[in-house]
This record gives C-alpha cells, sequence and structure tokens, in this order.
C-alpha cells in the first residue's frame, strides 16, 4: 500500500517557502466566487473543483454556461484548454514509474495532475527513493487537490463580501506564481526555450485561433526547444 | 441563467473532458523510458504548452483579470518576479505581494 513516510513528505510539500497553498487558495477562492456569480449553489461548485480540478477548463465552463453554449461545445472547449494535462502526464508519470508499484495508483492518482503539483513533482522527485516516489506525488496530489476544494467552498460562501478589486487581485496570484516556478525550473537550455517559446507562440497565436492556441504553440515551441536545446531536458 | 440540470451536466462534461487527458497520459507513461527521445519531446511540449497557457493567461486572461488594464498586469508580473529573484526564490512573499498590488492599482 502507500508509504505513510513519504505521503507525508510529498503533502508537507504545501508549506514552506514554495508553498502552492497561497496561489491554489486565491485562484479557487475567485473560481467560488465566480461560480456563484453563474448560477452554481454551494454543492455543484465543490463538486467542480472535486471531479475537474483544472483551473482554467472550470473558467471555460463557468464563461461558456454564462454564455448559453451548448453542453457539446463546452466538452470540446475544455478538452482542448486541458489538453495539456496530457503531455504533463507524460513528462511526470515515467519519472515515477516502479514495476514494484500497482497500476491502480497511477490511474486513480492521475486525477491530481494539475500545473501546481506538476511543478511541484518535478522540482522533488530527485530527493525521493525511485521506488516510493509515486506515494510523494499522492501525497502532493492529496494536498494540492483538497486545499482546491476548501477553498472553491470558502470562495463560494464569501462571495459577498469580496469586491471587484479584491478578486481582480486573488486571479493574478496564481498566473504570477506558475511564472516564478516556470523560472526556477528552466536550468537547461531546452526548458529555457521551450518556456520562452511557449510564452511568446501562446498569446500571438492566440491572435488567429482562441481554442486551438495552446495546442499549437505548445507543439510548436516544444518541438524547437527539443530540436535545438540538446540533451538533459530533466 | 443556466438551469440546475444543465450545471451538473456542464461539470460533468468537464471532468469527463479533463480526465481523458490525464488518463490518456498515464497510459502513454507505461509505454515511455525516461531515458527515450520521446520523453524529452514530451518534457518540451509540457513545458511550452504551459508557458503558453501562462502567456495568453496575463495577455487574453479569461474571467474577472480581464478587467484589469494589460500594462498593469505586466507591471506587478515583472515587481513580483524581481522580488521572487531577489527574495532567493521565496515564492510565498511575491504571490502576496501580486494580489496587493493588483487591487491598489486596479482601484485607482
Amino acid at each position: 500500500m502507500i508509504n505513510p513516510q513519504i505521503f507525508l513528505q510529498g503533502l508537507k510539500s504545501l508549506k514552506g517557502s514554495k508553498s502552492p497553498a497561497i496561489p491554489l487558495g486565491a485562484c479557487f477562492i475567485a473560481l467560488g466566487a465566480l461560480l456563484k456569480d453563474a448560477g452554481f449553489n454551494l454543492q455543484q461548485s465543490a463538486a467542480s473543483s472535486l471531479f475537474t480540478y483544472a483551473l482554467p477548463g472550470q473558467l471555460v465552463m463557468a464563461e461558456s454556461l454564462l454564455l448559453g453554449a451548448s453542453i457539446v461545445n463546452i466538452f470540446i472547449a475544455v478538452w482542448l484548454v486541458n489538453f495539456r494535462l496530457y503531455p504533463m502526464t507524460v513528462s511526470l508519470f515515467p519519472l515515477l514509474d516502479h514495476k514494484a508499484q500497482p497500476k491502480w495508483k497511477y490511474y486513480l492518482s492521475c486525477h491530481f495532475l494539475a500545473v501546481s503539483s506538476w511543478l511541484i513533482a518535478k522540482d522533488g522527485y530527485r530527493k525521493i527513493n525511485k521506488k516510493h516516489r509515486i506515494d510523494f506525488w499522492i501525497g502532493i496530489g492529496i494536498g494540492t487537490w483538497s486545499t482546491a476544494i476548501l477553498m472553491t467552498i470558502i470562495g463560494y460562501l464569501s462571495a459577498d463580501y469580496l469586491n471587484k478589486d479584491m478578486l481582480i487581485g486573488l486571479a493574478i496570484v496564481n498566473p504570477v506564481y506558475f511564472f516564478c516556478m516556470m523560472l526556477g525550473a528552466m536550468k537547461n537550455i531546452n526548458v529555457s526555450i521551450a518556456v520562452i517559446g511557449g510564452s511568446i507562440f501562446g498569446p500571438t497565436i492566440y491572435l488567429i485561433s482562441t481554442e486551438w492556441a495552446l495546442l499549437f504553440a505548445g507543439l510548436i515551441a516544444g518541438t524547437i526547444a527539443f530540436l535545438f536545446g540538446g540533451k538533459n531536458g530533466k | 441563467m443556466a438551469s440546475s440540470q444543465v450545471i451538473i451536466l456542464a461539470i460533468i462534461a468537464t471532468s469527463l473532458a479533463t480526465f481523458i487527458s490525464r488518463f490518456m497520459g498515464a497510459l502513454t507513461s507505461e509505454k515511455v523510458s525516461v531515458k527515450s527521445k520521446l520523453f524529452e519531446w514530451f518534457n518540451c511540449v509540457a513545458y511550452s504548452t504551459l508557458a503558453a497557457l501562462l502567456g495568453r493567461m496575463i495577455i487574453f486572461p479569461a474571467g474577472v483579470l480581464a478587467e484589469s488594464a494589460l500594462i498593469i498586469r505586466l507591471i506587478v508580473l515583472v515587481i513580483c518576479i524581481l522580488v521572487f529573484v531577489l527574495s532567493k526564490k521565496n515564492l510565498v512573499i511575491p504571490t502576496i505581494l501580486s494580489a496587493i498590488l493588483l487591487s491598489f492599482f486596479n482601484s485607482l
């Protein structure tokens, strides 16, 4: 089963100077307030973070609902914006792989894959013995996931007390956190080219196609980084 | 405003659309070796897709963030990155600062 010590080590990544708790809290409080605005009740808001747990997709869902989009359109729009989770999983899970570990751990814990948990795991996996890395990941995942759900509930309940300027302030925290984490990850030329290329191509291609921008920007910039970046892109 | 039934369907559709990518990723991972070229490529694509999302979030944001001026968002981002570097990569200070700064600038 799960190694409790390693699990706790993963859970403890919520503390300290790299803590994702503040940015997660800020953005899911803002989301909770937005969902209330979109006509969700408390249970539906909590269920959205429980089952989806991917902020950009949840934002797309809320905005599409407000615009009266169909369920099929919502599905496609969310799939396109959350497709990044596919390459993210493939660039993390092989590092956590060990043949002594059962497969269900991987199949269930992939639900915890989000930008914050991914960046923490990529930053910290080397410290953990290969055999127990999946338990470390489950610890990180449970911590970040439950923070997100709790904060959605708090955001929903406190929506009436948050004014527009406060909500805007909360919404910037997440991108700032991610940018700083990414800067910290730019330790080799591969990742540096990927990050710089992606942040240029993302908004540029968005001008041409709002829906396909992330997919194309990621593929183009990532492939350039792979071809020109040399080795050691871990 | 959407009815309760539509909201529940939307939650299910959103969750499925999201889980597909994660689960496919877990399945693909079983066949990808850490030492392979393919893994390196996926790693690059993951970082650049993430960076693309972040670039978009700052320049063309969704939700309430769209109601702030681009130049203010960029100023806040640059200040916070500087604080991050100067504080020896502390993430708590720049993230709290970013919310305070943007709320302040936006209320001017």
